[in-house]
């Protein structure tokens, strides 16, 4: 768990950190948390001429409400998700999700846009992301550009971001009231990839009909899975159990897991339909209770 | 049955007292001093190259990019040990493993060849730019299959070797047994399977070997359990190189943990020190993580087919165990010489069987070489396993309470000295006792109640009972020894004029607390408050000899030896002391600290005075000073028990078993440092719960190994881990000098089937008989599918 030699950069600015990548090619990585990057060049499983470091790039950090979205900056730390109050207020389906990203040590490095322009399936952010309808801001030489979310995860470990991209803010819409979501993961242990994931983010009317429902999965394909087929058969309906029942199957017939330690197909593509309805019951509790 | 009050004062901190750890100080503050903290001046660093191939020939070995790399100064493969004949080398089992391979490697990640360079990195980057050519061979994983008539031979290396059959061992009479199996009212039999588990530790293994080419002495800072042994073995198998015993010094320093993984000698340090003898310079090797979990010594790996007969009322009449031991491609194991399948003879457990037969085959695979001793005490983890699982289903197939049926059997207070069927003298022990005491204190009856109601909710909640007996503290020189050497142990103790004392001790500590709880044995014999003992292992030069610390002998030898020590010191003290108060040895009491005239308390002298005294004013015709040694041969094996209760619910969607309660009542005898103990015991807890629910390492057909990184071994962290909950009975050992019994493996013996047997219990009604371990949430949401339970 050696990794090959790099060179590191440090820059200090962002026009500088994108200076720097369009400068060195496609052999210079962003290093942010390091969460993912760092074991890979460890176990060799990948390799970079450079790193560029954007730790010192300052206002990257900022989690803040402003102009209809809650803003989260590139940078940003999953703890400071975790602990910031705007978050566990009016978000806690993010809660939910920095809570069990890794362990609290990694957490305090990890950043919430790594996870996601790192492009694993298999991170958790995606499909909370999903659920919440975000977009994701990209900054590079041409200046910066908005990419919703659908359209962020292009492959495996592929996202929309330029090589001299730089991914430097999330917007979340603001939920209206009587909103809630939840995230529900099952993993082996505490740390691990998730088994399954569910993200669920519900909107509801004044007679508790759904208005708006977001449905991602976790590890349930090459992509971040958005249950797509789920949230429509969702719109206008009350949230009984026979609902909820089939809104989960629907989401689990989007799920294409691949086998491995954490189960087979079958296993994972059931827990995807549990872990739905349980995150949807979950999203309604809450946005019964806002 | 409860803990005597201590004889010494808190000050004093003798047996009994949770004195705080005289290590801690230094782990706390990030001071202490492992192998990879070692740096000698001109230190070189060393790499592996491994096989990515669990069986294939060797075509070509290319040195040349590696010797490129900037800073490599040296490719070693087979090729160069073999002119020193140091390609291959003998294991702790009398059998033979490959150093670094000439034609063939046997398992996935087996060492080929080994870069040295001047820093850590340029070594990786060697490592990765040795280039081997390899032609794949027919992979053997299975042991069954390896034992097949035309299975590919695969220890070719021996001649007239013609099949995979490393050696075949039993224990107890087999007619009797087949005659009580053919009378018995009701059979019960089940195929148990203990996975390839890893200890994991939390330093890896490694050494700095650092051979001076002027005196011609070796030192070898490694992380060893046994450097004595080690030692030995090093001027056995190195003698005809030069290395002579008195030249080589074998240091373990600091162990971050051990748990058997740390007993057999590895071929990395082999080679460290081959290469610093050659180069003249230290070498320093440490394994990374997924190097430890792929090629060092794995533990269990045991395919048990167990079955027990009874009368109806429930009476066991006798056990019968066959078993498949799948050791890979050596047997490396570190078993007693006599005991190839280790203690897995107390199979009979707690039970008073009259009948019992166990046969034990250990076979050769294509897999690195297992049958370490993982926190197990030698294969009693497997025995106890066997026995429990099996009480279990005989509970199931007669319909009784699994804890009435252990009441009925277990061997009755009143008959130890008990005379196993297999052939062992239980010491102590009172089982019914350790029992009672688990289900008053985790509310036997209120839960079965529960259960009965929840089962008529659709939910499912189970309850487990282990009611073990643990075999440690070997051994008695008639029986047992490792490649000859007797397993005696050792303390040298030496009292300071100033009436402080250093006690040195053959075993080695890897995280058990021995420089306490040694100082608080010595501070129980002799008054001398712990605090002023200092105690030292694991430096070949200075310490006495001994076998080293596992298999929870440490106590119960070394701490023996350190019991008699001292009561050596305190006979030549009592003289100077009726020298000092002119009186007769006979006219004197001891108290802990201090011999006092009978009758007159006032005329008394402390131990200070007294070593003052041994060293100012002995007697004449008395030699000076005040210390003793003692090599402690036990007259037997000690036998801890205990009766652990573990309540699980089951996510009937998800199949996930999380632990709602463990109750563990343990009797270890009598105890030095209960700290220590429930520290020992939560730990072990925890590594038993662990191949229970998460560990496995399992290979694919191609004998690619699955789980070689903490990505897919799941070693437990606190969140899988419940609140342990921790009793005590104290029934002493007869036999040992203070009545302890030892304690570091009863919770890892006797967790996991707990565990199991309160998760089959939970799906029982449903039809369920047997679980093989890790019970993973897929393998319990199959079962829950399969009876149309699942959410």
């Amino acid at each position: 768990m050696i990794p090959a030699s790099f060179d590191y950069h440090q820059p200090k600015t962002l026009s500088e950190a994108i200076g720097l990548l369009s400068r060195l090619g496609e052999g210079a990585k962003v290093l942010s948390g390091g969460q993912s990057l760092l074991p890979l060049l460890k176990l060799r499983l990948g390799s970079a001429g450079h790193l560029v470091d954007i730790g010192r790039v300052p206002g990257l950090e900022d989690i803040r409400e402003e102009g209809g979205f809650l803003k989260i900056g590139g940078r940003a730390r999953e703890s400071d998700l975790e602990h910031s109050d705007v978050v566990r207020k009016k978000y806690p389906i993010l809660a939910d999700t920095a809570a069990v990203i890794a362990d609290p040590l990694v957490r305090n490095m990890a950043t919430v846009g790594g996870n996601l322009a790192h492009g694993d399936p298999a991170n958790d952010h995606p499909a909370t992301m999903l659920a919440l309808g975000a977009t994701v801001v990209a900054t590079g030489s041409k200046g910066e550009r908005t990419i919703p979310i659908d359209q962020f995860f292009t492959g495996l470990f592929e996202t929309a971001l330029a090589h001299d991209e730089i991914l430097t803010e999330i917007r979340i819409p603001v939920p209206p009231p009587k909103s809630g979501g939840a995230y529900v993961k099952l993993e082996r242990k505490v740390g691990d990839f998730a088994t399954a994931g569910a993200a669920a983010q519900l909107t509801l009317g004044a007679g508790g009909e759904v208005v708006r429902a977001g449905i991602g999965l976790t590890n349930a394909g090459m992509t971040p899975v958005r249950a797509a087929a789920a949230e429509k058969f969702l719109q206008g309906k009350k949230l009984d159990e026979a609902t909820v029942r089939q809104a989960a199957r629907l989401a689990a017939d989007a799920a294409d897991p691949s086998p491995d330690r954490r189960g087979s197909v079958e296993y994972k593509r059931e827990m995807a339909r549990v872990l739905t309805a349980r995150a949807l019951k979950r999203a309604a509790s809450r946005a019964q209770g806002a | 049955m409860s803990a005597p009050t201590p004889k010494t004062t808190p000050e004093v901190g003798g047996m009994g007292h949770s004195i705080k750890r005289k290590e801690d100080p230094r782990f706390l503050r990030g001071r202490g001093n492992y192998v990879d903290d070692i740096q000698l001046p001109g230190m070189l660093h060393m790499d592996i190259a491994r096989s990515p191939y669990a069986h294939a020939k060797i075509k070509k070995i290319d040195t040349e990019k590696a010797m490129k790399v900037p800073g490599v100064l040296a490719v070693i493969t087979g090729a160069t040990l073999e002119q020193y004949k140091l390609h291959w080398m003998p294991t702790l089992m009398s059998d033979t493993q490959m150093v670094l391979p000439t034609d063939r490697v046997m398992y996935q990640a087996q060492e080929v060849a080994a870069v040295i360079a001047t820093d850590r990195y340029a070594a990786a980057d060697g490592a990765a730019a040795v280039e081997v050519e390899y032609e794949p061979l027919p992979v053997v994983v299975d042991p069954f299959k390896a034992l097949e008539p035309g299975a590919p031979v695969l220890r070719t290396d021996k001649p007239g070797k013609k099949d995979n059959r490393i050696w075949h061992w039993e224990a107890g009479d087999r007619a009797a047994t087949e005659k009580a199996f053919r009378e018995a009212d009701v059979v019960v039999k089940e195929q148990i399977y203990i996975p390839r588990i890893h200890v994991a530790s939390i330093e890896t293994c490694g050494c700095v070997a650092d051979f001076d080419r002027v005196t011609g002495k070796l030192t070898v800072f490694m992380t060893t359990q046994a450097p004595h042994a080690i030692r030995t073995v090093f001027a056995l198998v190195a003698g005809h190189v030069g290395l002579s015993e008195e030249k080589i010094r074998i240091v373990s320093p600091d162990i971050g943990g051990g748990f058997g993984g740390k007993v057999p000698v590895y071929p990395g340090y082999v080679i460290a020190v081959a290469a610093s003898v050659v180069i003249g310079k230290p070498v320093k090797w440490v394994e990374d993580r997924m190097e430890n979990l792929q090629a060092d010594s794995f533990a269990r790996d045991y395919h048990m087919t167990a079955e027990l007969a009874a009368k109806k009322d429930g009476t066991m009449t006798a056990v019968r165990i066959k078993t498949l031991a799948d050791h890979g491609y050596a047997d490396a194991a570190a078993n007693p010489s006599k005991f190839p399948a280790g203690l897995f003879s107390i199979c009979t457990g707690s039970y008073d069987l009259k009948n019992a037969f166990c046969e034990v085959d250990g076979v050769y695979t294509n897999k690195p070489p297992g049958g370490v001793a993982y926190r197990c005490s030698f294969r009693v983890t497997e025995a106890v396993h066997a026995i429990e699982r099996i009480t279990d289903r005989l509970a199931q197939e007669l319909k009784m309470d699994p804890a009435a049926l252990r009441m009925k059997n277990f061997i009755p207070k009143e008959k130890f000295p008990y005379h196993s069927a297999l052939g062992w003298e239980y010491d102590s022990g009172d089982y019914p006792a350790a029992l009672k005491k688990a289900m008053d204190l985790i509310g036997y009856d209120a839960l079965r109640k529960e259960q009965v109601e929840k089962r008529a909710k659709g939910e499912l909640m189970g309850i487990g009972i282990s009611s073990f007996t643990e075999i440690v503290g070997a051994g008695p020189s008639k029986h047992f020894d490792i490649l000859g050497i007797k397993m005696f142990d050792s303390c040298e103790l030496r009292v300071h004029p100033t009436g402080k004392a250093i006690a040195r001790f053959g075993t080695k500590s890897q995280g058990q607390g021995h420089e306490t709880t040694y100082a608080q044995i010595i501070a129980e014999e002799l008054g001398i408050p712990a605090a002023h003992v200092q105690v030292e292992e694991g430096d070949t030069d200075t310490a006495p000899y001994g076998l080293g610390t596992y298999a929870s002998r440490s106590t119960p030898t070394a701490g023996a030896a350190g019991a008699i020590a001292a009561r050596k010191v305190r006979d030549k003290a009592k003289k100077i002391a009726a020298h000092l108060l002119e009186v007769s040895e006979d006219d004197l009491v001891w108290e802990p600290g201090k011999f006092s005239v009978k009758g007159a308390p006032q005329k008394a002298k402390t131990i200070q005075e007294i070593a003052l005294a041994a060293y100012t004013n002995h007697p004449q015709g008395m030699e000076a000073g005040l210390e003793a040694v003692d090599y402690y041969d036990p007259p037997n094996l000690t036998f801890p028990f205990g009766s652990y209760i573990c309540v699980v619910d089951i996510d009937r969607g998800t199949g996930e078993v999380k632990i709602r309660r463990f109750v563990a009542v343990d009797d270890c005898g009598n105890i030095i440092n209960p700290m220590i103990v429930d520290g020992q015991i939560h730990g072990g807890l925890t590594m038993g719960m662990a191949p229970a629910l998460l560990e496995e390492i399992s290979y694919d057909e191609q004998g690619n190994n699955q789980a070689g990184s903490f990505m897919d071994y799941l070693v437990p962290t606190a969140m899988e881990t419940p609140s342990w909950e921790t009793a005590k009975t104290t029934t002493p050992s007869p036999h040992h000098p203070f009545g302890a019994k030892g304690v570091g493996e009863s919770a890892t013996v006797g967790a996991p089937p707990a565990i199991v047997n309160a998760v089959v219990d939970a799906l029982a009604h449903l039809g369920v008989k047997h679980l093989d371990i890790p019970i993973t949430p897929e393998k319990v949401w199959r079962i829950l599918k399969e009876k149309g339970v699942a959410e």
